[in-house]
């Protein structure tokens, strides 16, 4: 089957089953994933294994889908909840702003909650300012949570074992553009740590840091630089939560020259924590000032003319990048 | 309930209302601090409920969770502790009066946000499903937090997945300050929103603990046959104001004394002395209550407080706080 193409949609139903194979406390929840196998497909067979004893169809209740996913979580059973579009996430916000973050720690550690809650995230797709919004930066600012936000089918694979598996809560962002994009099918038992980032092209003039949509992006702009004579290191963060700053301030030993790629708006984008980690304790390691390329501070609109307005392109990368080189 | 069931359960009341009378002159004297929010007045909800619940169901409480916290084994020392910050409280003072919190005894936490837990108690019960392990679990609420939205769902996602789990409001008949029936579209807050959910529902009288221990018992039996949700509506009232700051000035005074002269505790020795038992017997326990909740104020009161360290503990499950690798 080696030929056959695996896609980042695939992975992520692939990476469930892994995990629901292994481990008979894997049970998952949300709108639309049994038999229909999911509105983005990303459970698609899981329904058809597991049947309808571990693929939970609920209604559409934002707050019961995760409040019950604690309550399981917290008492035997490692749920995988879904919301299906990250806009969703703030009709339960609740729960993951005060409930599930904060449970372990006003207990004094008598709780845990070993849950995932994936979700669809981000625009390019042309679904309007509702069903468009890349939203890791809502969960950044929240302590108790691990963010997780992968670029490729091998990484949502590893991942989503590393995820399942966690004892701590995680909020796993499976990007909507990225999900038609295909890869290796990694072999079996692959498992991507929590927090370590991956070098995604090695290179000597300029760090870019980058996450999920914004890895595809960064690696074209980088491949367009190089026929320029600029050589760019492209970093995946692969999450936020664990942070993996070692290997950004490594890199940076190297370049010297740092752009951050964000989807999430500029105004308090995960980008934001990046610099200021740098600012504070890689400062002599810059020649030259940081950029973020970010989100605009505005609802993403429908057309996609207006939308690539507005969110990280390969030309706006490409720009910051050579400003820098030339600073 | 057999005479010394009863007996056991009106001695675990006098134990809560005598550890809510620390409380609240703790409070008064500087050693507790934020706010509590006392349940005197709802004893035999949480006692009756606990005393017809096995060792291993779960519970899940709201702010207003001492008497919950104490009726399912967390010791009035632990909780005076918490309370006032020593590092033996229930949580290691990391909790205090709003998330008292005992799950080893299956007190599955107190949750400050209105509503919030009823989700969790299905979940919950959920996974008693899943592992078909035979548990219970049950929420208990106000009345204002029929209005709010996870109410709702997680009284339908109960019912369509037949889940064992028990909703039991404690309708004191206010949300803060405000009376219930005036931000409420139906008389009965809870019982007769029951029906758009196809759901069993029941409204008992609240402050008499026999009752409230026959409720639950069938409701739980219920629940572990297989055959689904039970929604709870008690009726009871609080004999303080919402929480410390309050001196519940807007109750009128008819509706206070009526409901003072139908206190849960009065209520159970009478039950006890028509069946029988002496006032002796009856004293003996008070007692013994008094002596156990003096020692515990005695001993909270020289716990040490907690570490500063201990602020970046268990924010993870492997117990530290590290958000960096
Ligand atoms: C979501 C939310 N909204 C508002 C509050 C503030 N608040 C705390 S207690 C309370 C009243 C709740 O009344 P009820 O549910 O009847 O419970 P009781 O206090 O009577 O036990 C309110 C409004 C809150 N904690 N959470």
């Amino acid at each position: 089957m080696a030929d056959v193409k695996f896609t980042y949609r695939d992975a992520v139903a692939e990476g469930i089953a892994r995990e629901m194979r292994r481990d008979p406390s894997v049970v998952c929840l949300g709108e639309d994933i049994g038999a229909a196998e999911g509105v983005f497909k990303t459970t698609v067979g899981l329904f058809k294994e597991f049947g309808p004893g571990r693929v939970w169809d609920t209604p559409i209740s934002e707050q019961a889908i995760v409040g019950a996913a604690m309550g399981a979580a917290m008492t035997g059973m490692r749920p995988v909840a879904e919301i299906m579009f990250s806009d969703f996430l703030a009709c339960c916000w609740d729960y993951l702003a005060n409930e599930i973050p904060k449970a372990r720690y006003m207990t004094g550690g008598q709780v845990t909650v070993p849950l995932v809650v994936r979700t669809a995230n981000g625009g390019g797709l042309g679904f309007g300012a509702q069903h468009s919004q890349a939203v890791e930066n809502w969960a950044l600012a929240v302590p108790g949570l691990k963010i997780v936000a992968p670029s490729n089918p091998a990484d949502v694979v590893g991942l989503m074992a590393a995820a399942i598996r966690s004892d701590d809560p995680v909020v796993f962002f499976e990007h909507k553009a990225l999900l038609a994009g295909s890869g290796p099918r990694p072999p079996d038992d692959h498992v991507v740590e929590l927090g370590q980032a991956a070098v995604a092209r090695e290179g000597t003039d300029v760090t870019v840091v980058a996450l999920a949509s914004t890895v595809p992006l960064s690696l074209k702009a980088a491949e367009q630089l190089a026929g320029e004579g600029i050589s760019v290191e492209v970093i995946d963060l692969r999450c936020l939560i664990p942070l993996d700053m070692r290997t950004v301030l490594r890199s940076l030993e190297r370049t010297s020259r740092l752009v951050v790629v964000e989807e999430n708006p500029y105004q308090g984008g995960w980008g934001g924590t990046v610099v200021s980690v740098v600012a504070d304790e890689g400062f002599e390691l810059l020649d030259a000032p940081i950029k973020r390329v970010a989100g605009a501070n505005v609802p993403l609109p429908f057309a996609d003319s207006l939308e690539a307005e507005v969110i990280p392109t390969v030309d706006k990368v490409t720009e910051a990048i050579r400003r820098l080189t030339a600073y | 309930m057999t005479p010394d069931e009863l007996l056991d359960a009106y001695a675990e009341m006098v134990l809560i209302r005598r550890t809510e009378k620390a409380a609240h002159d703790l409070f008064m004297s500087g050693l507790v601090k934020g706010t509590t929010h006392l349940a005197a007045g709802h004893e035999a909800v949480a006692v009756g409920a606990s005393a017809a619940l096995h060792p291993d169901d779960y519970v899940f409480a709201t702010y207003r969770g001492h008497h919950h916290a104490l009726a399912r084994g967390a010791t009035p020392e632990e909780c005076l502790a918490e309370l006032m910050s020593r590092s033996t409280g229930l949580c290691q003072a990391k909790g205090g009066s709003m998330h008292l919190t005992k799950a080893s005894k299956g007190m599955l936490g107190s949750y400050a946000i209105v509503g919030a837990h009823l989700p969790m108690a299905a979940g919950a019960a959920w996974s008693a499903k899943l592992r078909g392990s035979g548990q219970v679990a049950v929420a208990f609420f106000g009345d204002g937090a029929t209005n709010i939205g996870a109410f709702h769902e997680a009284l339908n996602l109960a019912a369509v997945w037949s889940l064992p789990v028990l909703f039991v409001c404690e309708n004191n008949l206010y949300m803060e300050y405000t009376p219930i029936e005036a931000v409420t579209a139906v008389p009965n807050p809870a019982a007769d929103r029951a029906a758009g959910y196809n759901m069993p529902a029941e409204i008992i009288d609240g402050n008499d603990v026999v009752v409230v221990w026959e409720t639950v018992a069938r409701a739980a039996e219920r629940a572990r046959k297989g055959d689904g949700p039970t929604l709870i509506e008690a009726q009871t009232y609080r004999h303080f104001g919402h929480s410390r700051a309050d001196p519940a000035k807007y109750r009128p005074a008819d509706e206070v004394e009526r409901w003072m002269k139908h206190d849960p505790l009065d209520v159970a020795r009478a039950r006890l002395e028509a069946l029988g038992v002496s006032p002796d017997t009856i004293a003996e326990r008070d007692r013994r209550a008094a002596a156990t909740v003096d020692a515990a104020i005695a001993a909270a009161k020289n716990a040490p407080e907690p570490e500063p360290a201990m602020a970046f503990t268990d924010v993870w499950a492997d117990g530290g706080a590290a958000w960096r690798t």
